[in-house]
């Protein structure tokens, strides 16, 4: 029981902790219910950086707690836990100042502030998973911490979203537990290892595996939005937008395709899944599904939506990059669950400050609203710059590596798809920033809050523009150590070249 | 010398004390309720000290009187009995807890006397709990059969109590299967009896062999039994009786007192008529895998909440049975799966039906439909429904989903898939039933309700169960090594080296 | 054939026709003595297998086990009358409400209009609804 125990520990005790006290606060204690979770994610942020210093160092974090006859509860960090847990506490720090501001004057802020720092919780439990049980458990976790979340608003239409993104996150989490099961009574361990621990079984089990993959994938598939599970995500933009920018930039979808990460890369480990042959029909998935929800987007008016379906896409990104399983898509793919993050949250909270301050939730509606509100549409055009992919923002490194993978694996059908995405995302999101930069704004907005001389409250308008600048500072400082892509670098080294 | 902390007569303690506040509490119905709670107090505390003896001393017999078998009768603890008294006990006093506030007559009479429910759901209540305490101890089964029917006659006392139409019917038909079920039992004792010629259950274990008598015995004994523990397609007298019951005795009557007939069932399983090759493991596998799937969509069907729960139990008690099939070659880890489903199902259904008291003393109905936003108004009551839901869909961590998860274990190592489809199936039904009420728990009514008061003793009590049903997810490595004293799920090990404790040269035996 | 096996199989045979009269039968009375039929069915097969080999004597511990039987079954009988004269004069017949798990929802759904919230409001200060039921039928 040392550092290396309580580290790990620390980073989930710091969102549990104050979200289980914040559940039992009174509704109108808002400045110790503000407390309680600033304090949480910035003690979450020091841990984490104390963690990412250890292992850059080559420290080894590990927390045991035994649980079932032969398998513990492992929390384990190493870099690719790190990456993760670096993305989801930097922008929870952010989620948190901006739902403190958006959800100002809005009743059930204990309930809400309780549930998200589950959320968030689960999600850090995710990330440090050091085996496939602890990495389950989590996920359900994660499940059920953003239902209450999803439903928040407690309309009909919440409610029916809410039953939606359980049928479908709980079906995938029968199938990661039945996979789960099988394997471990085929293996007898479920310990993260990397290059995977299933390749001895080799060929006796090469049906069985298969079809373990196949569970698996298709239970973190159904988080991570791959078509044609995708139809949650759409149908959880009731919430609010705090919880939208949660749910696709920092929890719930990345814990899809973190899952998928880790099953490709710790459980069965790249090179013998392809052998199964079980990473090329994956890669076209997530190709199909990237093109699918550029397509679904192009015709979205309600903003949200076409956000939500650029999420399916862009997520898809990720699984195709470790899918192609070469070291350059890795790292393409492992650096957008960085790059991903920061810019589609930036997008969000400029949506949310949107419909906050003037009741905009219509692309139709956005004439003008650059001049109304230009710090929020300049962060928004940052963000979508990046999304299509136009250097120096994060995503055109992203797009590099995983075409330049593509073809140095020999997948060049994957290059078409990604022009073809970029082309996509260019024909969806251009029209947007054109309406809001060159069309004269309208006599008056659909339901507009008076905020005084700011165009907006300051907790709305800074996170958003923090992340605006970090997404170009990702893309510009790439090679920077500690930048995203270094760190992904450092991960596939060991994925690929290492003895 | 055994110090006095650790004397064995706590067992015997653990029948009396409830008896004796039965009765009491029945004679002296102005403070019956302070009676009956000072005995719920003191019955629960009376487990605690057989945990360090047990610990120290592992399986013992108790001689009533000085009386050895086979003319004596013997009290007998194991790790087993020691769960289930354990359970019952946090159960107990937790539903007591709740009672006082539930049953109050509001506005009070004017003579100042409890009402009627309030005045015999105390006696009642206590005679049950001695029941259940006397059935986890006795290692007779003719005594076994007095405590099923004292057992059987406290229960449907308990659920006519609240009076209405639907309880009457209910506790009739209960009564009558009840009591049929006694009779199959009974006529099993007396095949064994004949054939044996004694009735003590470690003699029995001795003598025991395959012949026609015994499968008779256990035909009659297995059937009676199924009909108590409601498996399907003999189901059909539980849901009414459980969910016209007032809600603290659907609490008991879901959470324990079906438990007890499966605990008996189990026991004789484990100790007489495991090694017969009968085909009827099978059989209850079967009939376990029907009854989840059933159980499930009828919960999911009902309009009621009281319903809903009602016909969850229906589904979890099938999976209890999954055991019978796969400990066959799962051993005895298989049947600590049960064991720990059979506890963490307690837990949990205890607290849902005490939150559905709750909720119909808050909105005066219990229609899911119109829950109208009880969770902005009861937030702990929802909260210890969804906790106990957790447990109820076998999500982790909660006490459900380690039973689960051995269970999936045993039946992907032993290729059964149809077992585990099965089991998934019936988490996803579960987690749909759960939802169902958990989301109309967000959104208004048609009709907005005049709201209740509720205690906070029913929320707060609700909450514990529910939170014991999550914490015993991480109870595995604590209670598995007490689950094993005494062996009752059979060695391990075959290395009879590795394994063996103090106690496994047969119990050791003790006069009170 | 000995004594004792006849008796036994005399006592098989009264607990299938009690199994069988329980089935067919509506009344409640009708069941409750067709459960005593079969309960003297366990009985006589108890009693008739004490004797173990024709030679023996019988043994004193089953005619104990059928005493104690016998006071069970007389308690059983006591509550199962008294509960039936409850059904009766709750449901207006002695027998058993057939049709399961659809139970008569608790309270009609409240109106809107003006008597509505009171009405409810005066049920949800009294214990669960279950209880409204017998206030009704006291005096």
């Amino acid at each position: 029981m040392n550092g290396t125990f309580w580290l790990p520990m620390l980073v989930l005790g710091s969102s549990l902790l104050p979200g289980l006290l914040i559940f039992f606060l009174a509704e109108d204690r808002s400045g110790i219910r503000t407390l309680l979770n600033l304090a949480g994610a910035v003690a979450k942020l020091l841990a984490v950086l104390w963690m990412l210093w250890g292992v850059y160092n080559g420290v080894a974090y590990e927390a045991r707690l035994p649980f079932l006859p032969g398998l513990d509860l492992v929390l384990r960090v190493g870099p690719l836990s790190l990456l993760f847990v670096v993305l989801s506490t930097g922008l929870w720090l952010l989620t948190t100042i901006y739902a403190i501001g958006y959800l100002e004057r809005s009743p059930h802020r204990s309930r809400f502030f309780g549930f998200f720092s589950l959320c968030v919780t689960a999600t850090v439990g995710v990330a440090m998973a050091g085996n496939l049980l602890t990495f389950v458990l989590f996920y359900e976790l994660l499940t059920l911490a953003t239902y209450p979340l999803v439903v928040h608003r407690g309309s009909e239409a919440a409610r029916q979203a809410g039953q939606v993104y359980l049928a479908h996150t709980l079906f995938g989490g029968a199938l990661l537990l039945a996979g789960t099961v099988w394997l471990y009574t085929l293996t007898g361990t479920l310990e993260f290892t990397p290059r995977g621990f299933v390749s001895h079984l080799g060929e006796t089990h090469r049906g069985s595996l298969i079809a373990i993959f196949a569970l698996t994938v298709v239970g973190v598939g159904v988080k991570a939005a791959l078509v044609p599970l995708h139809s949650w995500l759409p149908r959880a933009m009731v919430a609010p937008a705090p919880v939208s920018a949660l749910l696709h930039a920092v929890a719930v979808v990345k814990a899809g395709a973190f899952g998928v990460v880790r099953l490709l890369y710790d459980v069965f480990g790249a090179e013998f899944a392809a052998s199964l042959g079980v990473t090329g029909p994956l890669a076209v998935v997530a190709g199909a599904t990237i093109l699918y929800g550029s397509l679904r987007a192009l015709y979205q008016d309600d903003l949200k939506r076409r956000l939500a379906f650029s999420t399916v896409s862009q997520v898809a990104y990720i699984t195709l990059g470790v899918a192609i399983a070469g070291p350059l898509a890795t790292i393409g793919g492992l650096v957008h669950l960085v790059h991903q993050g920061v810019m589609k949250i930036t997008l969000f909270f400029c949506a949310g400050n949107l419909a906050e301050t003037l009741g905009i939730h219509k692309v139709s509606e956005m004439c003008g609203v650059g001049r109304r509100m230009p710090w929020t549409m300049a962060a928004f055009t940052v963000g979508a710059f990046g999304m299509i992919g136009l250097p120096p923002v994060a995503g055109f490194v992203t797009k590099w590596y995983l075409g330049i993978g593509a073809l140095e694996a020999g997948q060049d059908w994957a290059v078409y798809v990604l022009a073809g995405s970029s082309l996509l995302n260019a024909a969806y999101f251009l029209p947007i920033l054109h309406v809001a930069w060159f069309r004269p704004p309208p006599p008056a907005w659909p339901h507009e809050h008076d905020f005084g001389p700011r165009e907006t409250a300051w907790a709305l308008l800074l996170p958003p523009v923090v992340t605006a600048i970090l997404s170009v500072a990702v893309g510009l400082f790439a090679a920077a150590p500690f930048s995203p892509l270094e760190w992904a670098t450092l991960i596939a080294e060991r994925e690929f070249y290492l003895p | 010398m055994i110090p006095n902390l650790a004397s064995p007569g706590w067992a015997v303690a653990l029948i009396f004390i409830p008896l004796l506040g039965a009765m009491l509490a029945f004679l002296l119905p102005r403070i019956g309720v302070t009676l009956g709670l000072l005995a719920a107090v003191l019955t629960a505390g009376s487990v605690l000290p057989l945990l360090p003896m047990l610990a120290a001393h592992g399986a013992t017999n108790i001689r009533i009187g000085g009386w050895g078998a086979p003319l004596g009768i013997e009290l007998s603890i194991d790790g087993l009995t020691m769960a289930m008294l354990a359970m019952t006990a946090l159960v107990g006093i937790a539903v007591s807890a709740y009672a006082t506030c539930y049953l109050r007559p509001v506005p009070s009479r004017p003579d100042g006397q409890p009402d009627l429910q309030q005045r015999h759901f105390w006696p009642l209540w206590l005679v049950l709990w001695a029941a259940l305490n006397a059935l986890f101890l006795s290692s007779d089964i003719f005594n076994l059969y007095v405590t099923l029917e004292l057992l059987g006659l406290a229960a449907v006392a308990l659920t006519a109590l609240s009076g209405g139409a639907d309880a009457l019917n209910g506790a009739m038909r209960y009564l009558l299967v009840s009591l049929l079920g006694s009779l199959g039992y009974l006529l099993g004792v007396a095949l064994l009896y004949h054939a044996y010629g004694t009735l003590d259950l470690g003699l029995l274990a001795l003598r025991v062999g395959d012949e026609t008598v015994t499968r008779a015995a256990l035909g009659a004994m297995t059937a009676g039994l199924l009909v108590k523990t409601a498996l399907f397609p003999l189901h059909f007298w539980l849901p009414p009786a459980h969910a016209s019951a007032s809600a603290p005795v659907s609490a008991l009557l879901s959470a324990l007192v079906v438990k007890a007939s499966f605990y008996l069932l189990l026991r004789l399983w484990l100790t007489l008529f495991g090694d017969l090759d009968s085909g009827l493991a099978t059989l209850l596998g079967v009939l376990g895998a029907i009854a989840i799937l059933w159980g499930s969509i009828q919960a999911l069907r009902q309009a009621r909440l009281k319903l809903l729960i009602a016909y969850s139990t229906v589904a979890q008690i099938g999976y209890l049975f999954l055991a019978f099939p796969l400990a066959a070659t799962g051993g005895a880890v298989v049947w600590g799966a049960a064991v720990y489903l059979v506890l963490s199902h307690a837990l949990a259904k205890a607290a849902m039906f005490l939150t559905a008291g709750s909720l119909l003393r808050f909105g005066a109905h219990d229609r899911i439909a119109d829950l109208d936003r009880v969770v902005h108004r009861l937030p702990i009551t929802i909260g210890a429904f969804t906790l106990a839901g957790v447990s109820i869909m076998g999500l982790p961590p909660s006490g459900g989903f380690i039973g689960k998860w051995l269970l999936l274990q045993a039946a992907f190592s032993q290729g059964r898939w149809g077992l585990a489809l099965v089991m998934l199936a019936g988490g996803l039904l579960a987690a749909a039933y759960v939802f169902k009420v958990i989301g109309y728990a967000f959104t208004p009514a048609v009709v907005p309700h005049q709201a209740g008061l509720v205690p906070p003793t029913m929320e707060w009590t609700a909450l514990a169960l529910g939170a014991g049903a999550i914490l015993l997810g991480f109870a595995w490595p604590l209670l598995w090594p007490l689950l094993e004293i005494g062996m009752p799920f059979g060695a391990l090990a075959p290395d009879p080296g590795a394994a063996v404790g103090p106690w496994l040269g047969g119990p050791r035996i003790l006069a009170p | 054939m000995t004594p004792a096996s006849l008796y036994a199989l005399v006592g098989v045979g009264l607990i299938v026709l009690g199994l069988y009269a329980l089935s067919v039968h509506a009344h409640l009375l009708r069941k409750l003595l067709a459960f005593n039929v079969t309960g003297s069915g366990v009985f006589l097969v108890l009693v008739g297998l004490a004797r173990r080999t024709p030679a023996a004597a019988a043994d004193p511990v089953p005619q104990a086990m059928v005493l104690t039987g016998i006071v069970v079954a007389v308690a059983a009988t006591a509550l199962a009358v008294v509960l039936m004269l409850r059904v009766q004069a709750t449901c207006g017949r002695a027998a058993l409400n057939d049709d399961l798990g659809t139970l008569e929802p608790l309270q009609p759904p409240p109106t809107p209009p003006a008597g509505g919230p009171a009405a409810s409001a005066g049920s949800a200060e009294g214990a669960p609804p279950a209880l409204t039921g017998t206030t009704a039928h006291a005096p």
